[in-house]
């Protein structure tokens, strides 16, 4: 924000480099260099790590390994082209079945569980507002589900989730909850709940953190009541922020792995996810295939979150403010070169515009 | 022994923490309405407390009890016993050795983000280049990536170069959440600061790199030891690549190690020294999150609310 409050230095120097509209204030000659070479190494690590690896799924999930023994009898590794055959085997026959059963879980877990987490995240962020004293450990306490690590976790709940556990014996029931079958997804969507209602809330609180006092204060003066004011005021004003909470948590909640693995185990058709099918069959050495299930895992994260994005139009990468910012500037440095007081009082008037829609 | 009891003795810890120097509440209000609502407030309060802290704190009271009472409903030990500590240190499970692999692991990603992001996120909040926005999404984009979609292949890469069991299979793949998490964090922080100040130094007469160096990366120093928390505590708690690229029990980290963890005897599943162990790999995080809370809240809500 600061930045563009600083005067452009082509304004004030009369340098010949006026700037350009698309241009922020500052630019000299090597910047583009300089910014290519401070941001080449992190590209390049991320080309190795990111799209290499996607390139080479693409291509691994074109072959297909021939199970059998050779003639020495040992296991062959040849590899054929089987062209798009792994993907056609994603909708038809046993491993088929596997593949509709993982996506239908990976699903379901993704819509319950961001449900009930933006829910309770919600209600925590409300009640850790109105919260004056005792902030500092509430948030100390609110802090340890999402610093506990995933696995442990899952550890922690399959010891609470026991046939003759905590869980039970406080239920008085005897649900099999870390076997298969219903009671195990309920466990899963338990655990991944606990560990990340705690993170929506920091972030919404933070979101109604900035709303500044005096909006309830008009709202109660028009005789606004709680009820009221948290639909009118709190909620729309913290709808940016949720709705970046939101497709965060989606997006980790359609990868979901070390929590159904740990606590459930691999394997188990009632909680395997696309990622622990991938797993799975990566570990029994049929890439081919493997490659297929993380392709289509990421082709789904990839439509999830555009469609997320166009949609609700959640500004996740900045990328609009950092657009803004530019016309800002840009508007700024033309007007400022007229120097004329209209014209100042015209690009304050019109920041200040910017920012209250903001 | 039941929930309500743990609940109690949150909120026990909760009024204790009432005596704590927070902001005054408002005062605004008439009085009787005023106890009223600090009445639900605290109630609130003890209910967050307990639903945050009692599976966590189950684990730690099963942590600390004998294997013979491992089944008990108490809510504190009853005979208070180390056995379970003990056991998990003594040898037979390489334990310490898994702790050591994760602090080599998550310490070495942390430093090389940490690097390349300070690096990046100073060309994005301070330069002008074409194509800024569009660079900077494709690398918040790349955090969204699936880990099983890098783990797949570069499986099959590093079985072929040799990499299993080593230390850069983990650390190489960790990259690929902990540049985009590092680049972000810092940039968000970077933009917040204030540019006067180094251009006081240019105009004074220092290149664009002593500004950097004398000014902006001083100034930048709580971010970025924001950022380098954040990125330990991710890559402490990764799993799935640890799982994939590692079979080698000397090598595994931390968090696969207690997932395999199965004890000396294999008829019935160690559940004290897995929640001792669970403890003490969730302990370093506590005590860091007890320490830098109000540092770790600013950097997981940076980017969420600009």
């Amino acid at each position: 924000m600061t930045t563009t409050t600083a005067p452009p230095a082509g304004a004030q120097t009369g340098t010949p480099h006026a700037p350009g509209p698309r241009k922020r204030g500052h630019r000299s000659p090597g910047e583009g260099r300089m910014a290519a070479m401070l941001l080449s190494p992190t590209l390049l690590v991320l080309a190795l790590v990111i799209v290499y690896p996607l390139l080479s799924a693409v291509h691994q999930s074109l072959f297909r390994a021939e199970s059998g023994l050779d003639a020495d009898g040992f296991v062959s590794d040849v590899e054929s082209f089987v062209g798009l055959a792994n993907y056609a085997d994603l909708f038809v026959g046993e491993s088929g079945r596997r593949f509709l059963n993982a996506f239908a879980n990976t699903t379901f877990f993704t819509v319950t569980t961001v449900f009930l987490e933006t829910v309770l995240g919600l209600c925590l962020a409300l009640a850790m507002n109105r919260a004056f004293r005792g902030r500092p450990f509430l948030r100390a306490s609110i802090l340890v589900p999402w610093a506990v690590p995933t696995a442990v976790s899952g550890l922690l709940w399959r010891w609470i989730f026991q046939s003759d556990g905590i869980a039970n014996t406080l239920l008085g029931s005897e649900i099999l909850w870390t076997a298969e079958g219903n009671a195990s997804k309920l466990a899963v969507i338990i655990a991944e709940v606990w560990k990340t209602a705690p993170f929506i809330g920091l972030l919404v609180l933070a979101g109604m953190q900035v709303i500044p006092g005096e909006v309830y204060e008009a709202a109660r003066i028009d005789g606004a009541g709680w009820w009221r004011q948290l639909g009118s005021i709190t909620l729309p004003l913290v709808k940016p922020t949720l709705l970046v909470a939101v497709l965060f948590r989606m997006l980790d909640a359609l990868r979901m792995f070390d929590l159904p693995f740990v606590l459930i185990g691999p394997g188990k058709e009632s909680v395997e996810t696309l990622s622990m099918l991938a797993w799975d069959e990566s570990n029994q050495l049929r890439y081919g295939s493997a490659s297929a299930f993380a392709v289509m895992l990421f082709l789904y994260v990839a439509v999830v979150a555009i469609v997320f994005a166009k949609v609700l139009g959640a500004d996740v990468t900045g990328a609009k403010e950092l657009k803004l910012l530019s016309k800002k500037t840009a508007r700024k440095n033309r007007l400022a070169a007229n120097q004329t007081q209209a014209a100042a009082d015209l690009s304050n008037a019109d920041q200040k515009k910017a920012e209250a829609t903001r | 022994m039941t929930i309500s009891d743990l609940r109690n003795a949150a909120a026990d810890s909760g009024a204790g923490s009432s005596n704590a120097p927070a902001g005054a509440p408002p005062s605004n209000r008439p009085k009787a309405k005023r106890t009223w609502r600090s009445y639900s407030v605290y109630a609130g309060l003890a209910l967050i407390f307990a639903y945050c802290l009692a599976p966590f704190y189950w684990m730690l009271v099963s942590s600390l009890r004998r294997t013979a009472d491992i089944f008990d409903n108490t809510l504190l030990p009853a005979p208070f016993s180390l056995e379970n500590y003990a056991k998990v240190f003594d040898g037979s499970t390489m334990f310490g050795q898994a702790l050591l692999n994760s602090l080599i692991v998550a310490g070495t990603t942390t430093s090389f983000a940490l690097v390349l992001g300070v690096f990046a996120a100073y060309a994005i909040s301070r330069l002008n280049f074409r194509f800024k926005s569009v660079i900077l999404g494709v690398i918040i984009a790349t955090s969204m990536f699936p880990g099983i979609s890098v783990v797949v292949p570069l499986l099959r890469l590093f079985t072929d170069i040799g990499w299993i069991n080593t230390y850069q299979a983990m650390i190489v793949p960790n990259l690929s959440f902990a540049i985009p998490l590092a680049v972000w964090n810092l940039t968000t922080f970077m933009k917040a600061l204030p540019f006067d100040l180094e251009e006081a130094a240019m105009i004074d007469g220092c290149t664009k790199w002593q500004a950097f160096r004398r000014v902006l990366l001083p100034l930048a120093a709580p971010g970025v030891f924001t950022t380098a928390i954040l990125t330990f505590i991710h890559s402490w708690n990764e799993f799935i690549i640890a799982l994939s690229m590692i079979n080698d029990p000397k090598i595994q980290t931390a968090t696969v190690a207690i997932s395999k963890f199965t004890g000396a005897t294999e008829f019935q599943a160690p559940f004290g020294e897995q929640m001792a162990a669970g403890v003490i790999v969730t302990v370093p995080l506590v005590i860091m999150v007890l320490i830098f809370q109000r540092r770790i809240v600013e950097g997981l809500t940076a980017g969420a609310s600009k």
